[in-house]
């Protein structure tokens, strides 16, 4: 089904979020739609799968106009949208899942539904279990589920919102394979990401967003450096590896043992020294999170130590590791990090050390000032932190974060210990950037930096040590400058490379 | 922005004149003159000093059980046992001024002392409603619910049983106290500007509470979001169980006051709906402290206004349920419906909120973005 996009336009407030944009996408391919954080490419998307409508401009599918006023007209249509965050169910069964999208009768017909379930999911090679809750789905296999479900219901036309994000490098390549499959059967796919790779690779032509607008559709073969200069407007750099010498130790895991409902962690072991950084790498829910919370005390291991600078904090609180100077930083910003309604000032206030009852109001603006712009928020004092991007609620954790070089307002003790899951996921390149600078920053303090990614590229760029998860087993620590992303793939995947 | 604020207020007012309309409606359907209805709960509530004085007595409890909602709403918690709260503060006083009223003490030191036990009563019920939400995992509304059930169990069988008037058990409660354990009223009312007195230091203390200190601003954290409170600090089953305590303590004021001051007794109804009625004003002013004194006034002088209606007109004094009901029915509508149209989309897409993917707004209270009432 081929795509057609004529003069679209949307604004939000003063932002002119797609300005005029024309495209199209004929069938049988995988176009990217490539750009940095708040550069239209979600609101575009949003347009076509009918989640928001369209200030001017015409859709058109194989050359008819049509409209799109739900998410149901646009399924209606074919078109199918995964979104980035999947939206669907946690607490039902995948399969009362899959079948909820579905018009029919009063009652489904939950053999054939089961049936089929099964049989798209053999086709794409995925190993979920209809009679499995969605709570207890990873990411990645939570889009597996959606991609099945919309390919279910006769989406034609399939739009994926950074798919790659959330999901490991075997994951990846089956999500890649499964899309050239789809594309050969003459679907229409478009791919929204920032990752330059996954694009040219994937993808048989590129459309470029900057600030709203589009900047170019470029055919293959690709030249990197014109893409990122497309995307930017200039060239950046990455800023790479800082090799400190570690410090003493700050965090010693002793033979822990870990569990919960899906999985065991068997006696691991480990050491972490001030001032350096340390790599989680591995598959999404192969246990790195698990082993990540237990350094923070929000997860209690079932057996094994853990000690903090030497204090035995076995079973403790979260609230005394944060006292002992660990910070953790969740994945979900929004959901977990942060509190909706409540201002950056407000935030700040939080995060600092009460004194007295009453809030010094004057003060907290002006602390809130200086924190945004140290951390280059672009945000006021009073902007509510879910009216920031995401780029800017992940600085937002950052700032929050105790300092530790302000002599004046020195805590009574230093940030030793920061814990980040994917700590860059759904940021464009430059956020990225900014961000592990600022982190260095602190490591160069003394500060250590335990971090859990999916993306090999930033596991390998910043990482002094790498701890590799692959079904609950904890690899030894890697040097990360001996190992290459091919290897890292394949320690991922449950593979012995074959010289590591 | 300017335009926006008159926006508003235009549809709240669409929304008072909607729920005065929709009364109106039900008035004509049960055959009575709309006008003279309106008019008799007003020369009700305010046509004399001693029925306005009625009003300001029921202001009291009404104010106190709002300031205590005001904390529970702001940590995201509803409440629903506020009921069994006052009752519980209405029996704590009356066992306190039982067991001290032939001690031959002090009047005022036996007051204090009972009212003191009248908040202790509350804020335990409001803690046991807290502690089976931190560590039973019983929703509090299901748990406040069942444990309202056991306050007026409780009560009913105090009046007829432990504590019978001698002779044969009534509806009409207790034995009265002697005069002298009454808090001390104006001369020829039983309005006692100590209870005024007591309700306007409480909504102060919840609106400065909230308002300026790291206590309040931490409420308030963990009510948008427990997870990321405890992420930043912030001990949340700790926080919640203080706001169920600060609540339980002025619903336990609240029931002390009808005691002490009031009915001079335990009633079966001592606590009058005055709970259900405070979440109604807690929701219809949006969960803003300021706005609590003048709608809890506007609330109470319905209640006493109407109270005349079935002598003068024949019709049941439920009206002023009705006006209350839909007044807070209406304004929330007009809420709903001025977000649902003018929803203005943040410049991120990802905070775009859909309207069937809001699952926050069944669950406890959320202001709007702008902290306009």
């Amino acid at each position: 089904m081929q795509v057609e996009l004529r003069e679209i336009h949307k604004t939000f407030g003063k932002v002119h979020a797609n300005d005029g944009i024309n495209l199209n996408i004929p069938a049988g391919t995988i176009a990217g739609i490539l750009g940095e954080n708040g550069a239209g490419k979600s609101t575009l998307m949003k347009i076509l799968s009918g989640f928001i409508q369209a200030d001017s401009g015409d859709i058109l599918l194989d050359g008819k106009k049509i409209i799109i006023k739900s998410p149901a007209d646009a399924i209606e249509h074919g078109i199918g949208m995964l979104h980035q965050d999947p939206l669907d169910f946690p607490p039902m069964k995948l399969l009362d899942n899959f079948i909820l999208g579905r018009k029919g009768g009063l009652f489904p017909d939950r053999g054939a539904a089961e049936r089929e379930f099964r049989q798209l999911a053999a086709q794409f090679d995925f190993s979920l279990d209809p009679h499995a809750y969605v709570d207890t789905l990873t990411v990645g296999e939570r889009q597996q589920l959606e991609i099945l479900r919309l390919l279910w219901l006769g989406a034609h036309v399939l739009i994926l919102d950074e798919p790659t994000t959330g999901i490991s490098l075997p994951q990846k390549e089956k999500l890649f394979a499964t899309l050239k499959k789809l594309a050969a059967q003459g679907m229409t796919l478009i791919f929204v990401s920032h990752k330059l790779e996954d694009v040219e690779f994937l993808c048989s032509r590129i459309a470029v967003l900057r600030q709203g607008a589009l900047t170019g559709v470029v055919e293959p073969p690709y030249s990197t450096d014109r893409l990122v200069a497309m995307m930017f407007g200039k060239a950046v750099s990455f800023g790479g590896r800082t090799s400190t010498k570690p410090g003493a130790a700050v965090l010693r895991l002793e033979h822990i043992w870990l569990e919960d409902a899906r999985l065991q962690i068997k006696d691991a072991s480990l050491e972490v020294r001030a001032g350096e950084v340390i790599g989680l790498a591995g598959m999404e829910g192969s246990g790195q999170a698990m082993f990540l919370q237990s350094c923070a005390g929000l997860l209690r291991p079932v057996n094994g130590k853990v000690r903090l600078a030497g204090s035995d904090l076995t079973g403790a609180s979260y609230q005394t590791f944060k006292r002992h100077g660990v910070a953790y930083l969740p994945a979900a910003r929004l959901e977990q990090g942060l509190v909706p309604g409540l201002t950056l000032t407000e935030h700040f206030i939080l995060s600092e050390e009460m004194r007295g009852m009453f809030i010094d109001r004057e003060k907290a603006v002006k602390l809130a000032d200086e924190r945004i712009e140290t951390y280059n928020i672009k945000g006021m004092p009073a902007s509510p932190v879910e009216s920031l991007s995401g780029g800017n609620q992940q600085r937002t954790l950052l700032a929050l974060l105790p300092r530790s070089h302000d002599a004046a307002r020195l805590p009574k003790v230093p940030l030793n210990l920061i814990l980040l899951e994917h700590p860059t996921r759904g940021l464009d390149v430059e956020s990225t950037i900014y961000i592990w600078s600022k982190l260095k920053e602190r490591c160069a303090q003394g500060t250590a930096v335990v971090f859990i990614s999916a993306d090999l590229d930033e596991i390998l760029q910043y990482s002094d040590r790498v701890l590799v998860f692959f079904a609950g087993q904890v690899s030894p620590p890697l040097d990360a400058g001996q190992l290459t992303v091919e290897q890292l793939g394949q320690l991922i995947g449950g593979k012995e490379p074959a010289h590591a | 922005m300017h335009s926006s604020r008159w926006f508003n207020l235009l549809v709240q007012a669409g929304a008072i004149v909607l729920a005065l309309l929709f009364t109106t409606l039900v008035l004509l359907a049960s055959n009575a003159p709309p006008l003279e209805a309106f008019w008799n709960i007003l020369t009700g509530s305010v046509g004399s000093w001693g029925k306005f004085s009625d009003v300001l007595i029921s202001w009291v409890p009404l104010l106190l059980v709002t300031a205590g909602l005001l904390v529970t709403f702001t940590t995201g918690l509803w409440n629903i046992g506020i009921e069994g709260q006052i009752t519980l503060g209405a029996i704590f006083t009356t066992w306190m001024l039982r067991t001290l009223q032939d001690s031959g003490w002090n009047p005022a030191l036996v007051i204090s002392l009972s009212i003191l036990a009248g908040m202790a009563g509350g804020a335990l019920w409001a803690a046991l409603a807290g502690a089976l939400k931190t560590f039973g995992g019983v929703n509090e509304i299901f748990g406040g619910l069942g444990l309202n059930f056991v306050a007026t169990a409780l009560n009913l069988w105090l009046i007829f049983g432990p504590w019978k008037r001698p002779g044969v058990a009534s509806m009409s409660g207790t034995v009265p106290f002697d005069e002298s354990l009454a808090l001390p009223a104006l001369s020829g009312s039983r309005l006692s500007l100590y209870a005024v007195a007591m309700a306007v230091v409480a909504i102060l203390i919840v609106y400065f509470l909230l308002k300026g200190t790291y206590f309040g601003l931490r409420l308030k954290a963990v009510g948008r979001n427990a997870k990321a409170a405890y992420l930043l600090g912030v001990p949340t089953w700790q926080y919640m169980m203080m706001s169920f305590v600060i609540c339980g303590l002025f619903a336990g004021m609240a029931g002390a006051v009808q005691v002490s001051s009031v009915y001079h007794r335990l009633i079966p109804s001592i606590s009058s709906g005055y709970g259900f009625l405070g979440l109604l004003v807690a929701m219809l002013i949006n969960y803003q402290p300021v706005w609590a004194a003048p709608v809890a006034l506007f609330f109470a002088a319905l209640n006493i206004g109407s109270i005349q209606l079935p002598v003068v007109l024949k019709l049941d004094s439920t009206l002023a349920g009705v006006l209350q009901g839909t007044l807070v029915l209406f304004v929330l509508l007009a809420g709903g419906a001025r977000q649902k149209f003018m929803r203005k989309p943040d410049t991120s897409t990802s905070s775009v909120h859909h309207p069937d993917s809001s699952p926050s707004a069944a669950r406890g209270p959320k202001r709007e973005t702008g902290e306009k009432p």
